[in-house]
């Protein structure tokens, strides 16, 4: 009996608090008009088909900014060979890579700002690429594909690597040792099984891959699929789940 | 129920009160469950009394709104899920092609509500539907240049999903798909074959390889490879995925673009019959569907949809809609006398779990005889089943499984090819039915040659679900442009069926 007079207490609050707020607002109105931000706000709601288009044409046109990076590097591979074309490619998304017998590592700064020496270097082949965060995705990769000899590949961080792009690196199985992929928010365990073509490589990198959703399972799994791969894989919680936490945690309590 | 009555009349209370008396707080020892408790009976029940007689009065006063002239309110109820009275497109059958050509349709509409599109589908919870019942997998290993074109595009699709079927706001559309490939084993008789339709799968741009038995051997040990002469393994875009996810996107993104979706079943049409005269004085009926009757589920209320086009993608129950037009039942050597020749045809799918099983790489793969088996999770789980031979198809009626086919045809098979699988249990199955062609097993696309305005879109045998979204898209293309534009699927009209020149996949199986 008390409960329900409770709540109407807490009700009659709340009207009370929203005839306050609406004479509030109808007394206001007639004063001033109410301040910019929520005059937006309300023309906004009253349009709503219009910042559904508005929001759409936002994600298309980051969509196409992004194929724009990622596009196919056709007129550099006609006038410079595959190999600096892929080189460039990889340059202007930011990335870093190393020539098959070179020692030195071609990167460009965080501006973008690169040098022009690799052009030196025509014809030779690309050993190691590091991509590291930058915005390579599926389509990006066809510019690397001629790479036939790439042993070295980092993916760390990428947010548009996904599963279609590790199905895609079958292309490099016959030469690719190294792959590091750790970081990426995209793979899922679908992708994982994808990698069962790069039968040649020897390290694996999948640590801290948000996707994949009983980590400590998959990573069995892939050392069974790579029996040469040496797979590491940090940044996973493979404690017991909660309930058996907390009994080892009553226990240590009585223990002390 | 008096608390419910309390928050009624605090709703209408907003309106009319001016002050509110807030309720004195005792605090007491014992804490505040037990304070505002009086003893008395007489003030509670006067003051329910007067709360009572608030919510009356507005519900009289609501009461007597709504019987002036100028409210909404009518005695008669009309049922809110009857389909609308008029449609520009109905697509009949609300599996993946169904959406997915409703999805197409809207997603070529030049302006934007060009076209009224309706989907009728006769029953929500999917229970006999072929796409929900499907293993699910997508390849490029066939060897009709079609086929593989569809493959490509619609994997094409699914790889950009999300721009494709994101809606805004909501959850992006997770596939699950799996990029473990298909592998195809051959035998010696029909090695050949393979590599005739490995050299056009290349050709079309599929990325396929061919195995020798050693090269198996090395890459899936877990295969016994006696009798195998050749194989043919798909590197990319091939695998298999979820279809409740891809149906659930088409539908949720068509229904967002406007797409009206209705639960009932199509029982009977209108249609107005031209009859025309052969030069050889034989006569040749036209019909154009005038309206679609929808009857309601488990009802007798239905409503005529007027409509301008009808697309028949009812799957496995395809041959029964035309059949309400009187296709197949004229005379036996004319165009009227051939019916569409799609049947249900039931096929099992069995579960079965093997802990020691092949692991994360094992493919689709399909032997040559007939006899198939994919993984399915991670713990040891994996689908297995064969196409019965035609003599022995299993009765259609229902979705009964035969636990004996098993034993008897998939069993033996499995476990000569992959040895660990002698040692299996049989979790699950379950049956489904494929819209089977019985002229030659692939989709037939294209208007009827007699119904001037109804386009079919079935008989896939098993690819549908895999070919969707491209053959959504090319029936799009049939409709609001008049002719394939990107892949020309011409091929699968209903014109071989009338010529009789089947368009069959030289497949091994």
């Amino acid at each position: 009996m008390s409960a329900p007079l409770t709540s109407l207490h807490r009700c009659c609050q709340r009207s009370a608090l929203l005839l306050h707020v609406a004479r509030q607002r109808w007394s206001s109105s007639s004063a001033s008009p109410p301040p910019l931000h929520t005059r937006l706000l309300l023309f906004l709601t009253q349009r709503f088909y219009d910042v559904e288009m508005l929001l759409s044409w936002r994600s298309q046109l980051m969509r196409n900014q992004l194929q724009k990076k990622n596009a196919y590097y056709g007129y550099t591979q006609r006038f410079y060979g595959l190999d600096l074309a892929s080189a460039y490619f990889i340059l202007s998304l930011k990335g870093g890579f190393r020539f098959a017998g070179q020692s030195e590592w071609f990167y460009a700064d965080q501006k973008g700002k690169f040098s022009w020496d690799f052009l030196n270097h025509k014809d030779t082949l690309l050993e190691e690429v590091d991509m590291s965060y930058t915005v390579i995705n599926y389509r990006g990769l066809c510019n690397l594909e001629g790479q036939r000899s790439l042993r070295t590949l980092k993916l760390r961080g990428c947010p548009e690597v996904d599963d279609w792009l590790l199905a895609r690196l079958h292309v490099f199985q016959d030469s690719l040792e190294d792959l590091d992929i750790s970081h990426c928010p995209r793979i899922t365990t679908g992708g994982l099984a994808a990698l069962r073509n790069l039968k040649g490589l020897k390290r694996l990198d999948v640590s801290s891959l948000p996707g994949i959703l009983s980590p400590g399972l998959v990573i069995i799994l892939l050392e069974e699929m790579l029996p040469q791969c040496q797979i590491t894989a940090t940044g996973y919680d493979y404690s017991l789940n909660d309930a058996q936490g907390e009994e080892e945690e009553e226990h240590m309590q009585r223990q002390r | 129920m008096s608390a419910w009555r309390l928050r009624v009349k605090l709703r209408s209370a907003t309106g009319l009160l001016v002050s509110t008396r807030p309720t004195q707080r005792h605090t007491s020892p014992y804490g505040p469950l037990t304070l505002c408790r009086s003893l008395s009976t007489g003030s509670h029940l006067r003051n329910e009394f007067f709360k009572d007689l608030e919510a009356q009065l507005a519900a009289f006063r609501k009461k007597a709104a709504d019987a002036l002239p100028g409210s909404s309110w009518s005695p008669l109820q009309i049922n809110p899920n009857l389909p609308p009275e008029r449609a520009d497109i109905v697509i009949v059958g609300g599996g993946v092609l169904g959406w997915s050509i409703a999805y197409w349709l809207k997603q070529k509409e030049m302006v934007r509500g060009g076209v009224r599109v309706l989907v009728v589908e006769k029953d929500p919870t999917y229970s006999q539907a072929s796409t929900v019942l499907s293993a699910g997998g997508i390849r490029q290993q066939f060897s009709l240049l079609e086929n593989i074109h569809l493959s490509l595009a619609s994997a094409d699709f699914m790889r950009n999903i999300n721009e494709h079927l994101g809606v805004l706001n909501e959850d992006p559309v997770d596939l699950q798909f799996n990029q473990s490939g298909y592998l195809f084993l051959a035998s010696e008789e029909v090695a050949h074959i393979m590599e005739e339709n490995y050299s056009t799968q290349r050709y079309a741009g599929a990325k396929v390889s061919l195995l020798s038995p050693t090269q198996l051997k090395q890459k899936f040990p877990w295969l016994n490879t006696d009798g195998v002469v050749l194989a043919s393994y798909g590197l990319e875009n091939e695998g298999w995925f979820d279809p409740w996810t891809l149906l659930n996107a088409f539908r949720r993104k068509a229904i967002s673009m406007g797409v009206i979706q209705c639960c009932g079943e199509v029982t009977d049409f209108k249609y107005t019959t031209d009859v025309l005269r052969t030069a050889s004085g034989d006569t040749v009926d036209l019909k154009r569907i005038g309206s679609v009757k929808v009857q309601m589920p488990n009802s007798l209320e239905y409503q005529p949809v007027e409509c301008a086009i009808v697309v028949n993608a009812a799957g496995a129950f395809s041959g029964k809609l035309t059949e309400m037009l009187g296709i197949g039942s004229g005379p036996k050597d004319s165009i009227a006398g051939i019916p569409l020749p799609v049947e249900p045809r039931k096929r099992y799918v069995y579960v079965v779990h093997c802990p020691d099983g092949p692991g994360l790489d094992s493919p689709f793969l399909i032997d040559y005889s007939g006899v198939y088996f994919r993984r399915e999770g991670l713990g040891g789980n994996y689908i297995a089943g064969v196409s019965p031979e035609e003599a022995e198809e299993p009765d259609t009626s229902n979705l009964e499984v035969d636990y004996q086919f098993f034993e008897e045809k998939v069993w033996p098979c499995l476990a000569h090819r992959v040895p660990a699988f002698e040692k299996l249990k049989v979790t699950s199955a379950w049956a489904g039915f494929y819209d089977y062609n019985t002229f030659d097993q692939n989709g037939i696309i294209g208007i009827h040659p007699l119904i001037n305005n109804m386009y079919l879109a079935t008989g896939f045998s098993g690819h549908g679900l895999q070919h969707s979204p491209a053959v959504g898209r090319a029936v799009a293309e049939l409709i609001l442009d008049g002719n394939f534009k990107t892949i020309d699927l011409s091929n699968f009209s209903f014109r071989r069926i009338l010529t009789q020149e089947p368009m069959l996949e030289i497949n091994i199986v």
